[in-house]
């Protein structure tokens, strides 16, 4: 067996990759990658925990995340490619607008 | 009987309504029609309401409550009308001159603006002095107090865009504002220590005291009572908006501020007679202020050149008579005195209205003189008036006059220090009245030329209702003909129901004064002090004319402290009103008010905004910052959590 503290610190690694990347990189398709990092981190600190206790919960609750996950990429992209039409530009700075 | 009295007081307050809201519209003959119409019905009803009303000397007042108007708690006011001989009366004077003087302004007002306005502020005026007299309990008396102060403001300032005029409508409300807080508080004294301040439960319940019960309470109370007579009547200290009233139309000045406003503080001290008499000292206080004020609004009044002026004075002294009669604890000869006093000053001053008329506006009898040949009719009734006043023989001042005299001399509660000043001042009286008989009617016209071609007699809608004044002035007094002369004094004996118990509490509990006189020697010495003035004014004014000049320039210190009377106004003007107006300018309005308020509520919006403008950094527009605050957030959430 994997010893669960394994599998949370690679969620974790995951996790933070993910969230660093987010906040660091300028491409904004690069950010949205980031973002499904860190969905599928969290995903697999649900699964260590539905193996480790007698659960399915987690295991269902992946789906749930799943799904979520390919509904907001999906709404995501569409955006994006909204934004890339109105300024030729991928890069997230350049979306300043709405500002005080 | 509760119908007829409704029908009363009902008309008035319509023609009020139908003229203000609608007068705009409507000719002046309709104004005039539904104006002096709503008068007349009230008047009407009046006299039914008085031949109906089979008020034997054994019969409890009518009492009828209309409508509950406050239920407090145990405080308990309804609308409820009190009817008795006393109110009797007072309703038929209050009509009835009312009428004379609504049809004298449908000639007098008929090229001045706002004729319209000028009929809906009278009718309301009537109705609110009906209310008064009518009420059965002080709150609505109060109503009817302040309606009627309300409407003495209007009809002041009725020509507001003169700043004399205004000021004087603020001032006479102002004025009589300090009375009414002493009236309020004092019906407050009296519900906490009574617990009613209606009158068919207050009164038994007072009369059933012994005297000097409660005696501090009740003292307090009528001294905090007369306080609002004093300011509504125009005693001493405040009677001096009545002489800045005559800024306000003759007829307002005839109605208001010599027949029927003015006499609602006598009014409301004969009312409240029983609870007066269970507080002497207050009675006592009732006639120094009455005596005091009667001697030295006449000493005013002898220097005075303007002629309305002359007769506010007069009036001034004329209802510091009436507080005497009252104070000396002899009701109704104050109230015998109302009722001649209404009907000659009235017809002097709608007199004077007509001689304004003539003289286009101007009213300094030193430019007057010798008039009495183009107005005839108005010199005649003008004289009357003046005899009346003057106390003569024969016409009604004289009778109700001697009565307050008689009164003050030897009533429970006189004095001879009153009869003497009264007397004096009776004297005075006759002298200055007939000053300004002389100076404007008799002698060489000092009239100048370009007003010379206007002077001509008013027409009949002013001089009919003199000349009935007139009439009224002649025979109301006799029915209070004393019994010295052979009368049988039926005034006082009608209202005996009303005061007699009053009267004999103080009369058989030994508070009454000891000395006593003849009736018919008092008589003499104010037919004395009357006869000596007519003769000085004559001789000052018709014979000698340098006489009085030269007194003028002999005395000028004196003349000009009379002429200026005494200063008062400039006094008060240093004392009261100029530190209220600097205080207020300086501190409520530049400190408190712009400062404290406008800084506090300007303040927490420029605190609000620059905590916006502190937090607006917060969104940049920049995304990845966005992205860094989340995330922080998320930590810091979760971190807590998971440590606490």
């Amino acid at each position: 067996m994997v010893p669960l503290s394994h599998i949370l610190l690679l969620s974790v690694i995951l996790f933070t990759l993910g969230a660093a990347g987010f906040i660091i990189r300028r491409n904004v398709i690069t950010v949205f990658m980031c973002i499904e990092l860190m969905l599928n981190a969290v995903n697999l600190a649900f699964i260590a925990f539905s193996r480790r206790l007698p659960s399915l919960d987690g295991q269902l609750f992946v789906f749930f995340v799943i799904v979520v996950a390919a509904a907001e990429a999906a709404v995501g992209l569409a955006i994006i490619v909204a934004l890339y039409r109105n300024r030729n530009s991928l890069a997230i700075d350049d979306v300043d607008s709405m500002k005080l | 009987m509760e119908l007829l009295l409704l029908l009363m007081l009902l008309p008035p307050l319509a023609g009020a309504a139908l003229n203000g809201i609608f007068g705009h519209r409507f000719s002046q003959r309709l104004v005039s029609v539904i104006g002096c119409g709503a008068a007349g019905l009230a008047a009407v009803f009046a006299v039914l309401a008085a031949l109906t009303s089979h008020l034997g000397p054994d019969t409890p007042p009518f009492v009828h409550s209309y409508f509950t108007w406050i239920q407090a708690g145990s405080f308990r006011s309804d609308f409820a009308l009190y009817y008795d001989r006393l109110t009797l009366i007072m309703t038929l004077v209050v009509t009835v001159v009312g009428f004379l003087i609504h049809m004298y302004s449908r000639g007098y007002m008929e090229h001045e603006g706002g004729y319209y306005r000028f009929f809906c502020y009278l009718n309301l005026f009537l109705f609110m002095m009906l209310v008064l007299v009518t009420a059965a309990s002080y709150p609505v008396m109060f109503v009817g107090w302040e309606g009627v102060g309300l409407c003495s403001y209007l009809l002041i300032g009725f020509y507001f865009p003169r700043k004399s005029a205004s000021d004087a409508g603020k001032k006479a409300f102002i004025v009589t504002r300090i009375g009414d807080a002493g009236f309020t508080v004092g019906v407050a004294l009296l519900f906490w220590s009574f617990g009613t301040v209606n009158f068919p439960e207050l009164f038994p319940k007072i009369a059933a005291l012994g005297l000097g019960d409660q005696e501090h309470t009740i003292t307090a109370a009528c001294l905090l009572l007369f306080l609002g007579a004093v300011g509504k009547s125009a005693q001493l200290p405040l009677y001096v908006w009545l002489p800045d009233a005559m800024e306000g139309p003759t007829p307002v000045s005839a109605l208001i501020h010599a027949a029927t406003m003015v006499t609602a503080g006598v009014y409301m001290v004969a009312r409240s007679n029983v609870l007066f008499v269970h507080a002497p000292e207050a009675l006592k206080t009732v006639s120094a202020v009455g005596c005091l004020t009667a001697f030295f609004a006449a000493t005013i009044a002898l220097c005075q050149n303007d002629l309305k002026r002359m007769l506010a004075y007069s009036t001034i002294s004329q209802l510091g008579y009436m507080f005497v009669g009252c104070g000396a604890a002899v009701f109704s000869s104050g109230i015998f005195h109302l009722m001649t006093h209404a009907c000659f000053k009235a017809l002097l001053f709608l007199a004077a209205g007509s001689v304004m008329h003539a003289m286009s506006g101007e009213l300094d009898m030193r430019i007057m003189g010798g008039l009495r040949r183009k107005l005839p009719i108005t010199f005649v009734t003008f004289l009357v008036a003046t005899l009346a006043i003057s106390g003569v023989p024969g016409l009604s001042g004289f009778f109700s006059k001697d009565e307050i005299l008689a009164a003050a001399y030897n009533g429970p509660l006189g004095s001879p220090w009153l009869y003497w000043l009264l007397t004096l001042t009776a004297g005075l009286t006759a002298f200055y009245m007939f000053r300004g008989l002389f100076l404007t009617f008799c002698g060489k016209s000092r009239v100048p030329h370009d007003l010379e071609h206007h002077v001509h007699e008013s027409s009949s809608k002013m001089t009919v209702p003199l000349m009935i004044l007139a009439a009224f002035s002649v025979v109301a007094g006799y029915v209070g003909i004393p019994e010295v002369l052979g009368g049988s004094e039926r005034f006082d004996r009608f209202l005996e129901p009303v005061f007699g118990g009053s009267q004999s509490l103080l009369t058989s509990s030994g508070v009454a004064a000891a000395h006593t006189s003849s009736e018919l020697a008092l008589m003499i010495g104010s037919l004395t002090a009357a006869g000596l003035g007519i003769l000085l004014a004559y001789w000052f004014y018709l014979k000698s004319p340098e006489i009085p000049e030269g007194i003028a320039t002999a005395f000028s210190g004196a003349y000009r402290t009379l002429v200026n009377k005494y200063y008062v106004d400039e006094f008060y003007n240093w004392l009261i009103v100029h530190p209220v107006v600097v205080g207020s300018r300086k501190f409520l309005w530049q400190f408190v008010d712009v400062g404290v308020i406008d800084g506090a509520v300007n303040g927490s919006a420029e605190a609000t905004a620059d905590i916006g403008q502190v937090l607006r950094r917060i969104q940049s527009g920049n995304i990845r910052s966005y992205a860094a605050w989340v995330l922080l957030g998320a930590v810091g959430w979760l971190g807590y959590l998971l440590l606490r």
